[in-house]
C-alpha cells in the first residue's frame, strides 16, 4: 500500500455517534489504522439513519456509513473484566485513544488517563465530551444542544424574543471531533520531543466558546458589547442579510462599498436607482443597518421576488457581487463546480450497496485523502483483531461472544 | 520557554499571508502550539480583522477581534504589490516550514508565490490555501464571504424556526471550520514530511470542508432524496430537544432527552411523574407528534426558575441541560472560568485584554499567550535583521520606498 500521510499510526476509537467517530474518520481517511470499538449492540449512529426507504437496519445507516469508512470494527463490552482486559491490551500498543465517556464513568471503569499512561506512557488519550475533563460541570450530561448553549453559540442564531437556535444536526460534534484530531496530531509532535504522551481534553462547549465565538469576549471587555440574535440579518453594515427571492433565499453580504454599488447598479440597470441615490438616510451603511434595514428589505423585495436564485447568482457572478444562493442538499449534491472537483465520492458497502458520500475536506498533492474500505459490519474484524493480534483461539471467540464480552 | 515541557511545534516556522480570517485563525492555532508564526501585513491594504465592526476606535492596533484571534504571532509589514518585496518574501520562505494563505486563488501565483515557485526554492515547504470554493472549478473566482458559504454549502437553509423562513447562522462558520480542518491537515502533512522529507500543497476549499460537517443532511438526500428545510431546534433522535424560557429577560435553558429513562427523569424533575405515563407522550414518536403541547408544558415549569437553577435541578435528575449563556454570562460562568476559557493578557495599547483560549486543553502543554496580539509591523526588525540579516541601510531604503510598509 502506498505511503500515506498518517501511515503507521495506530488509533483506538472507543467512542460513539458523531464527535469521536468524526475525529477517528479524519485520521483514518489520511491513512491511520483506526480500530473502532463498539458495544455489542453497536454504535449509536447505527440506529440513527437515514435508512433506505426509512427502514431501520444497523448496517444501512447513512450517518454510520459516512463516519466510519476506512476503520476496522470490533465489538466489546468493557463493563466485563475480560472486555476491560482486552481493551487495555489494545491500548498498550496504540498511539492514540479516542473516547467520549464522562470522566466519572471512565474512572469507575479504571480506564482513566492516569492508569492508562502506566500501561502505555506514550499514549495520547483524546477525551471528547460536552463540558470537558475539569470544572464543576465535567460530569454533567450534555448533548450537542447543551454544549452550544453553554458555549454561547445558541444565543447567536434566531430571532429576538424567541428561543435561541442550536446549530442544526449536531454540527458542534464535528467541530469537537476536528479539534480532537488537531490536538492529537500536536501531541504526537510533543511526544517526539519528550518521549511521553498526554491527555487531550476536548470540551465541545469550549470549542464554541473559544474558536467560534471567543472574539466576542474581548469586545465585551473592551466596549461592553454583547452579541445577540437579530433574525435574518447582522447589524453593523447593510447588507449582511438573507432575503427571499422568487424560489428561495439569497445570502447578501457586501462589506465593501463598491460591492454594494455594483448590486445597486444591477437593480437600476446601469446606475444606482434614484430612490437610493437621493435618500440621505441610506448613505451611511452602518446607520442603514441599524435604523432602516426593514425599510431597505422591502425596497429590494420587488426585484428579488421577480428573480430566481439561479438568475440572481449568475448576475452576481458576472458583476462580481459576493452574494450567494441559500442552497438545499439536492442543489449541493448536483452542483457542477463540485462535480468538476470530484468532491463527492461513491463506494460500495456489502449491506447498503453503492452510495455517494461527502469527500475530502482538502486536496493534498502528495498524500491524497481517500476511502480504501467501507464502514465495518458490526464485529467484522473481531477475529482479525482478537485472534490474529491478541492471540485468542477461534474457540475462545465463541465463548467471548456467549459470555457477553464481545 | 520551559525546557522540561517543550511546545509541540517548537522550531517550526510559519509564514502567514492569511487575512480576514480563516488563514489567521489557522496560524494562531499553530502559534498556540509553539510554532513561530510571522504574519505578513501591509498598511496599504490593511487586514480588515484589524478594523472589524467591533473596533469602535477605528485604530488597527485596538481591534478586540484581532486581539483575540491573532496572538502568538509576529507582525511584519511588507507590501506585496511592490516588486522589491517578493525576493524578501522568498528569502523568508526559504527559511520556513509552512505557508498559509487564503487570498483569491490567483493572487499568490500572480506575485510569483504559487506553490510551484515556492517548492523550487524550498522543496520541503508545506503550503495550504483556504480559498472560498477551491483552486479550480467553475466557481473558482466567485467572490464570497464566510456567512454566504454556509448558504452555498446547504447548511444555512436548515437554520430557522421549524417550517418557517431561513435565518441562517449569521456567522462566518465556514472560516472557522476550514481553519480548524486546515490546522489538522497542516499537521498531518508535517507528520508525513518528518518521515519522508517531502512537502506538499493543500487546496482546502472552505465550501467543501463545510459540506463534510453536514454529512447527515447529505445522506438524507443521497439515500432518500429527502431535502431538509428549516429544522428549528428539532433533532429526530431526541424529544424534547429545545431551549426553554426561564426567569429574567432573554434567559433560556437547553434540554435534550434521548432515552425513555431520561424522559421519566425529566417528568420527575418537573414534579410531574405522572406525565411519563401520559398517553400523549408515551414514546418519542408521540412526543414528536405532540411537541408543541410538550414544549408548552416544559415551559410552564422552566419559567419558575432561573436558567442556572433549572439546569442544576435537571442535571441532578440525570437530564442533559445547560443554560444558554451570552457573552456576559460566559465571562462569569464558574465552569468556563475554572477551565481558563478566557485568558487575561496585558497589551501596551489597550491595557488588559481577555482573549479566547485554544479549542483544546493539553495536559502537558496548556495554552499560554507567549506573544500578545502584535502591533502592526512590531517585529520588522527581528525578521529583517535577525532572520534575514538585512542591513539598517537596506531597511531604511525599503521603508522610504514603502516596500516595508
Amino acid at each position: 500500500m502506498a505511503d500515506r500521510a498518517l501511515t503507521g499510526l495506530k488509533v483506538i476509537e472507543w467512542a460513539s455517534f458523531i464527535a469521536g467517530p468524526y475525529c477517528g474518520k479524519l485520521l483514518a481517511d489520511l491513512g491511520a489504522e483506526v480500530i473502532k470499538v463498539e458495544r455489542p449492540d453497536g454504535d449509536e449512529s447505527r440506529q440513527r439513519g437515514p435508512f433506505p426507504d426509512h427502514v431501520p437496519h444497523p448496517e444501512k445507516s447513512g450517518l454510520f456509513l459516512y463516519l466510519n469508512a476506512n476503520k476496522l470494527g470490533v465489538t466489546l463490552n468493557p463493563d466485563t473484566d475480560t472486555g476491560k482486559n482486552i481493551l487495555q491490551d489494545m491500548i498498550k500498543t496504540a498511539d492514540i485513544l479516542i473516547e467520549d465517556h464522562l470522566p466519572s464513568e471512565i474512572e469507575q471503569l479504571g480506564l482513566d488517563y492516569a492508569r492508562l499512561r502506566e500501561i502505555n506512557p506514550g499514549l495520547i488519550m483524546v477525551s471528547i465530551t460536552a463540558f470537558g475533563q475539569t470544572g464543576p460541570y465535567k460530569d454533567y450530561k450534555g448533548y450537542a444542544i447543551n454544549a452550544s448553549a453553554l458555549g454561547g453559540q445558541s444565543v447567536c442564531a434566531g430571532e429576538r424574543g424567541r428561543e435561541p437556535l442550536t446549530p442544526p444536526l449536531c454540527l458542534g460534534h464535528y467541530q469537537s471531533g476536528t479539534a480532537g484530531a488537531t490536538a492529537a496530531m500536536a501531541a504526537l509532535f510533543g511526544r517526539d520531543l519528550t518521549g511521553h504522551g498526554q491527555h487531550v481534553d476536548i470540551s465541545e462547549a469550549q470549542v464554541w466558546a473559544t474558536l467560534h465565538t471567543g472574539n466576542q469576549e474581548s469586545s465585551f471587555i473592551m466596549h461592553g458589547m454583547k452579541r445577540i440574535r437579530w433574525g435574518h440579518r447582522t447589524p453593523g453594515v447593510y447588507p449582511y442579510t438573507i432575503l427571499p427571492c422568487k424560489d428561495g433565499f439569497i445570502s447578501m453580504i457586501a462589506i465593501q462599498g463598491y460591492q454594494w454599488k455594483r448590486f445597486l447598479e444591477l437593480l437600476g440597470e446601469g446606475s444606482v436607482p434614484e430612490w437610493y441615490a437621493n435618500e440621505p438616510r441610506y448613505q451611511d451603511r452602518r446607520e442603514l443597518s441599524l435604523k432602516y434595514a426593514d425599510e431597505m428589505d422591502s425596497l429590494l423585495a420587488p426585484w428579488l421576488m421577480s428573480h430566481t436564485k439561479k438568475e440572481i447568482y449568475d448576475l452576481c457572478l458576472e458583476k462580481r457581487i459576493p452574494f450567494a444562493p441559500v442552497r438545499n442538499m439536492e442543489e449541493v449534491v448536483n452542483d457542477e463546480h463540485l462535480k468538476v472537483r470530484e468532491y463527492f465520492v461513491e463506494y460500495d458497502h456489502p449491506a447498503a450497496g453503492r452510495l455517494k458520500y461527502p469527500g475530502a475536506p482538502g486536496k493534498f498533492t502528495e498524500t491524497p485523502w481517500s476511502i480504501e474500505v467501507p464502514a465495518p459490519l458490526l464485529g467484522q474484524h473481531n477475529e482479525d483483531i482478537y485472534c490474529g493480534r491478541l492471540g485468542y483461539a477461534k474457540q475462545e471467540l465463541a465463548e467471548l461472544r456467549i459470555g457477553g464480552v464481545i | 520557554m520551559n525546557p522540561e515541557k517543550p511546545l509541540p511545534l517548537q522550531g517550526i516556522r510559519v509564514i502567514n499571508f492569511g487575512w480576514v480570517f480563516a488563514g489567521p485563525y489557522l496560524a494562531t492555532m499553530l502559534g498556540d502550539l509553539g510554532a513561530e508564526v510571522i504574519k505578513m501585513e501591509t498598511r496599504s491594504r490593511i487586514d480588515s480583522m484589524r478594523l472589524s465592526p467591533d473596533n469602535l476606535d477605528r485604530d488597527p492596533d485596538r481591534d478586540p477581534w484581532f486581539h483575540s484571534g491573532v496572538r502568538n504571532q509576529l507582525s511584519v509589514t511588507l507590501d506585496m504589490e511592490k516588486p522589491e518585496a517578493i525576493p524578501i518574501i522568498k528569502d523568508l520562505i526559504k527559511k520556513a516550514d509552512i505557508v498559509v494563505e487564503n487570498f483569491a486563488p490567483r493572487v499568490m501565483r500572480q506575485h510569483g508565490l504559487g506553490y510551484d515557485s515556492l517548492k523550487e526554492i524550498n522543496p520541503g515547504i508545506i503550503m495550504i490555501s483556504l480559498p472560498a470554493t477551491g483552486h479550480y472549478g467553475p466557481l473558482r473566482d466567485a467572490q464570497t464571504y464566510g456567512p454566504s458559504l454556509t448558504g452555498l454549502a446547504g447548511v444555512d437553509g436548515m437554520v430557522g424556526y421549524h417550517g418557517e423562513r431561513v435565518l441562517g447562522l449569521q456567522q462566518a462558520y465556514a472560516d472557522v471550520n476550514s481553519a480548524l480542518h486546515g490546522a489538522f491537515s497542516v499537521l498531518a502533512a508535517l507528520w508525513y514530511r518528518k518521515r519522508t522529507g517531502k512537502g506538499q500543497f493543500m487546496d482546502m476549499a472552505q465550501l467543501e470542508a463545510v459540506i463534510g460537517i453536514a454529512g447527515e443532511a447529505v445522506m438524507e438526500y443521497v439515500i432518500n432524496s429527502n431535502v431538509l428545510g428549516t429544522l428549528g431546534n428539532r433533532y429526530p433522535a431526541m424529544c424534547p430537544h429545545n431551549n426553554y424560557p426561564c426567569q429574567d429577560d432573554d434567559k433560556w435553558v437547553s434540554i435534550g432527552v434521548k432515552t425513555e429513562e431520561e424522559w421519566a427523569s425529566l417528568c420527575q424533575a418537573m414534579g410531574k411523574p405522572e406525565l411519563s405515563r401520559d398517553p400523549r407522550f408515551g414514546d418519542k414518536f408521540l412526543r414528536m407528534k405532540n411537541v408543541v403541547e410538550l414544549d408548552n408544558l416544559i415551559t410552564g415549569w422552566t419559567m419558575g426558575y432561573t436558567y442556572y437553577e433549572a439546569a442544576e435541578i435537571l442535571q441532578q435528575h440525570g437530564v442533559a441541560a445547560a443554560p444558554c449563556l451570552d457573552t456576559e454570562g460566559r465571562f462569569f460562568d464558574p465552569h468556563l472560568q475554572e477551565r481558563r476559557t478566557y485568558l487575561e493578557v496585558e497589551h501596551p495599547i489597550t491595557g488588559v485584554d481577555f482573549v479566547a483560549n485554544s479549542a483544546w486543553a493539553l495536559s502537558e502543554n496548556p495554552t499560554e499567550i507567549r506573544l500578545r496580539s502584535p502591533i502592526l509591523g512590531e517585529h520588522n526588525s527581528y525578521v529583517f535583521k535577525e532572520i534575514l540579516g538585512m542591513s539598517d541601510e537596506d531597511i531604511a531604503r525599503l521603508e522610504e520606498a514603502k516596500v516595508i510598509y
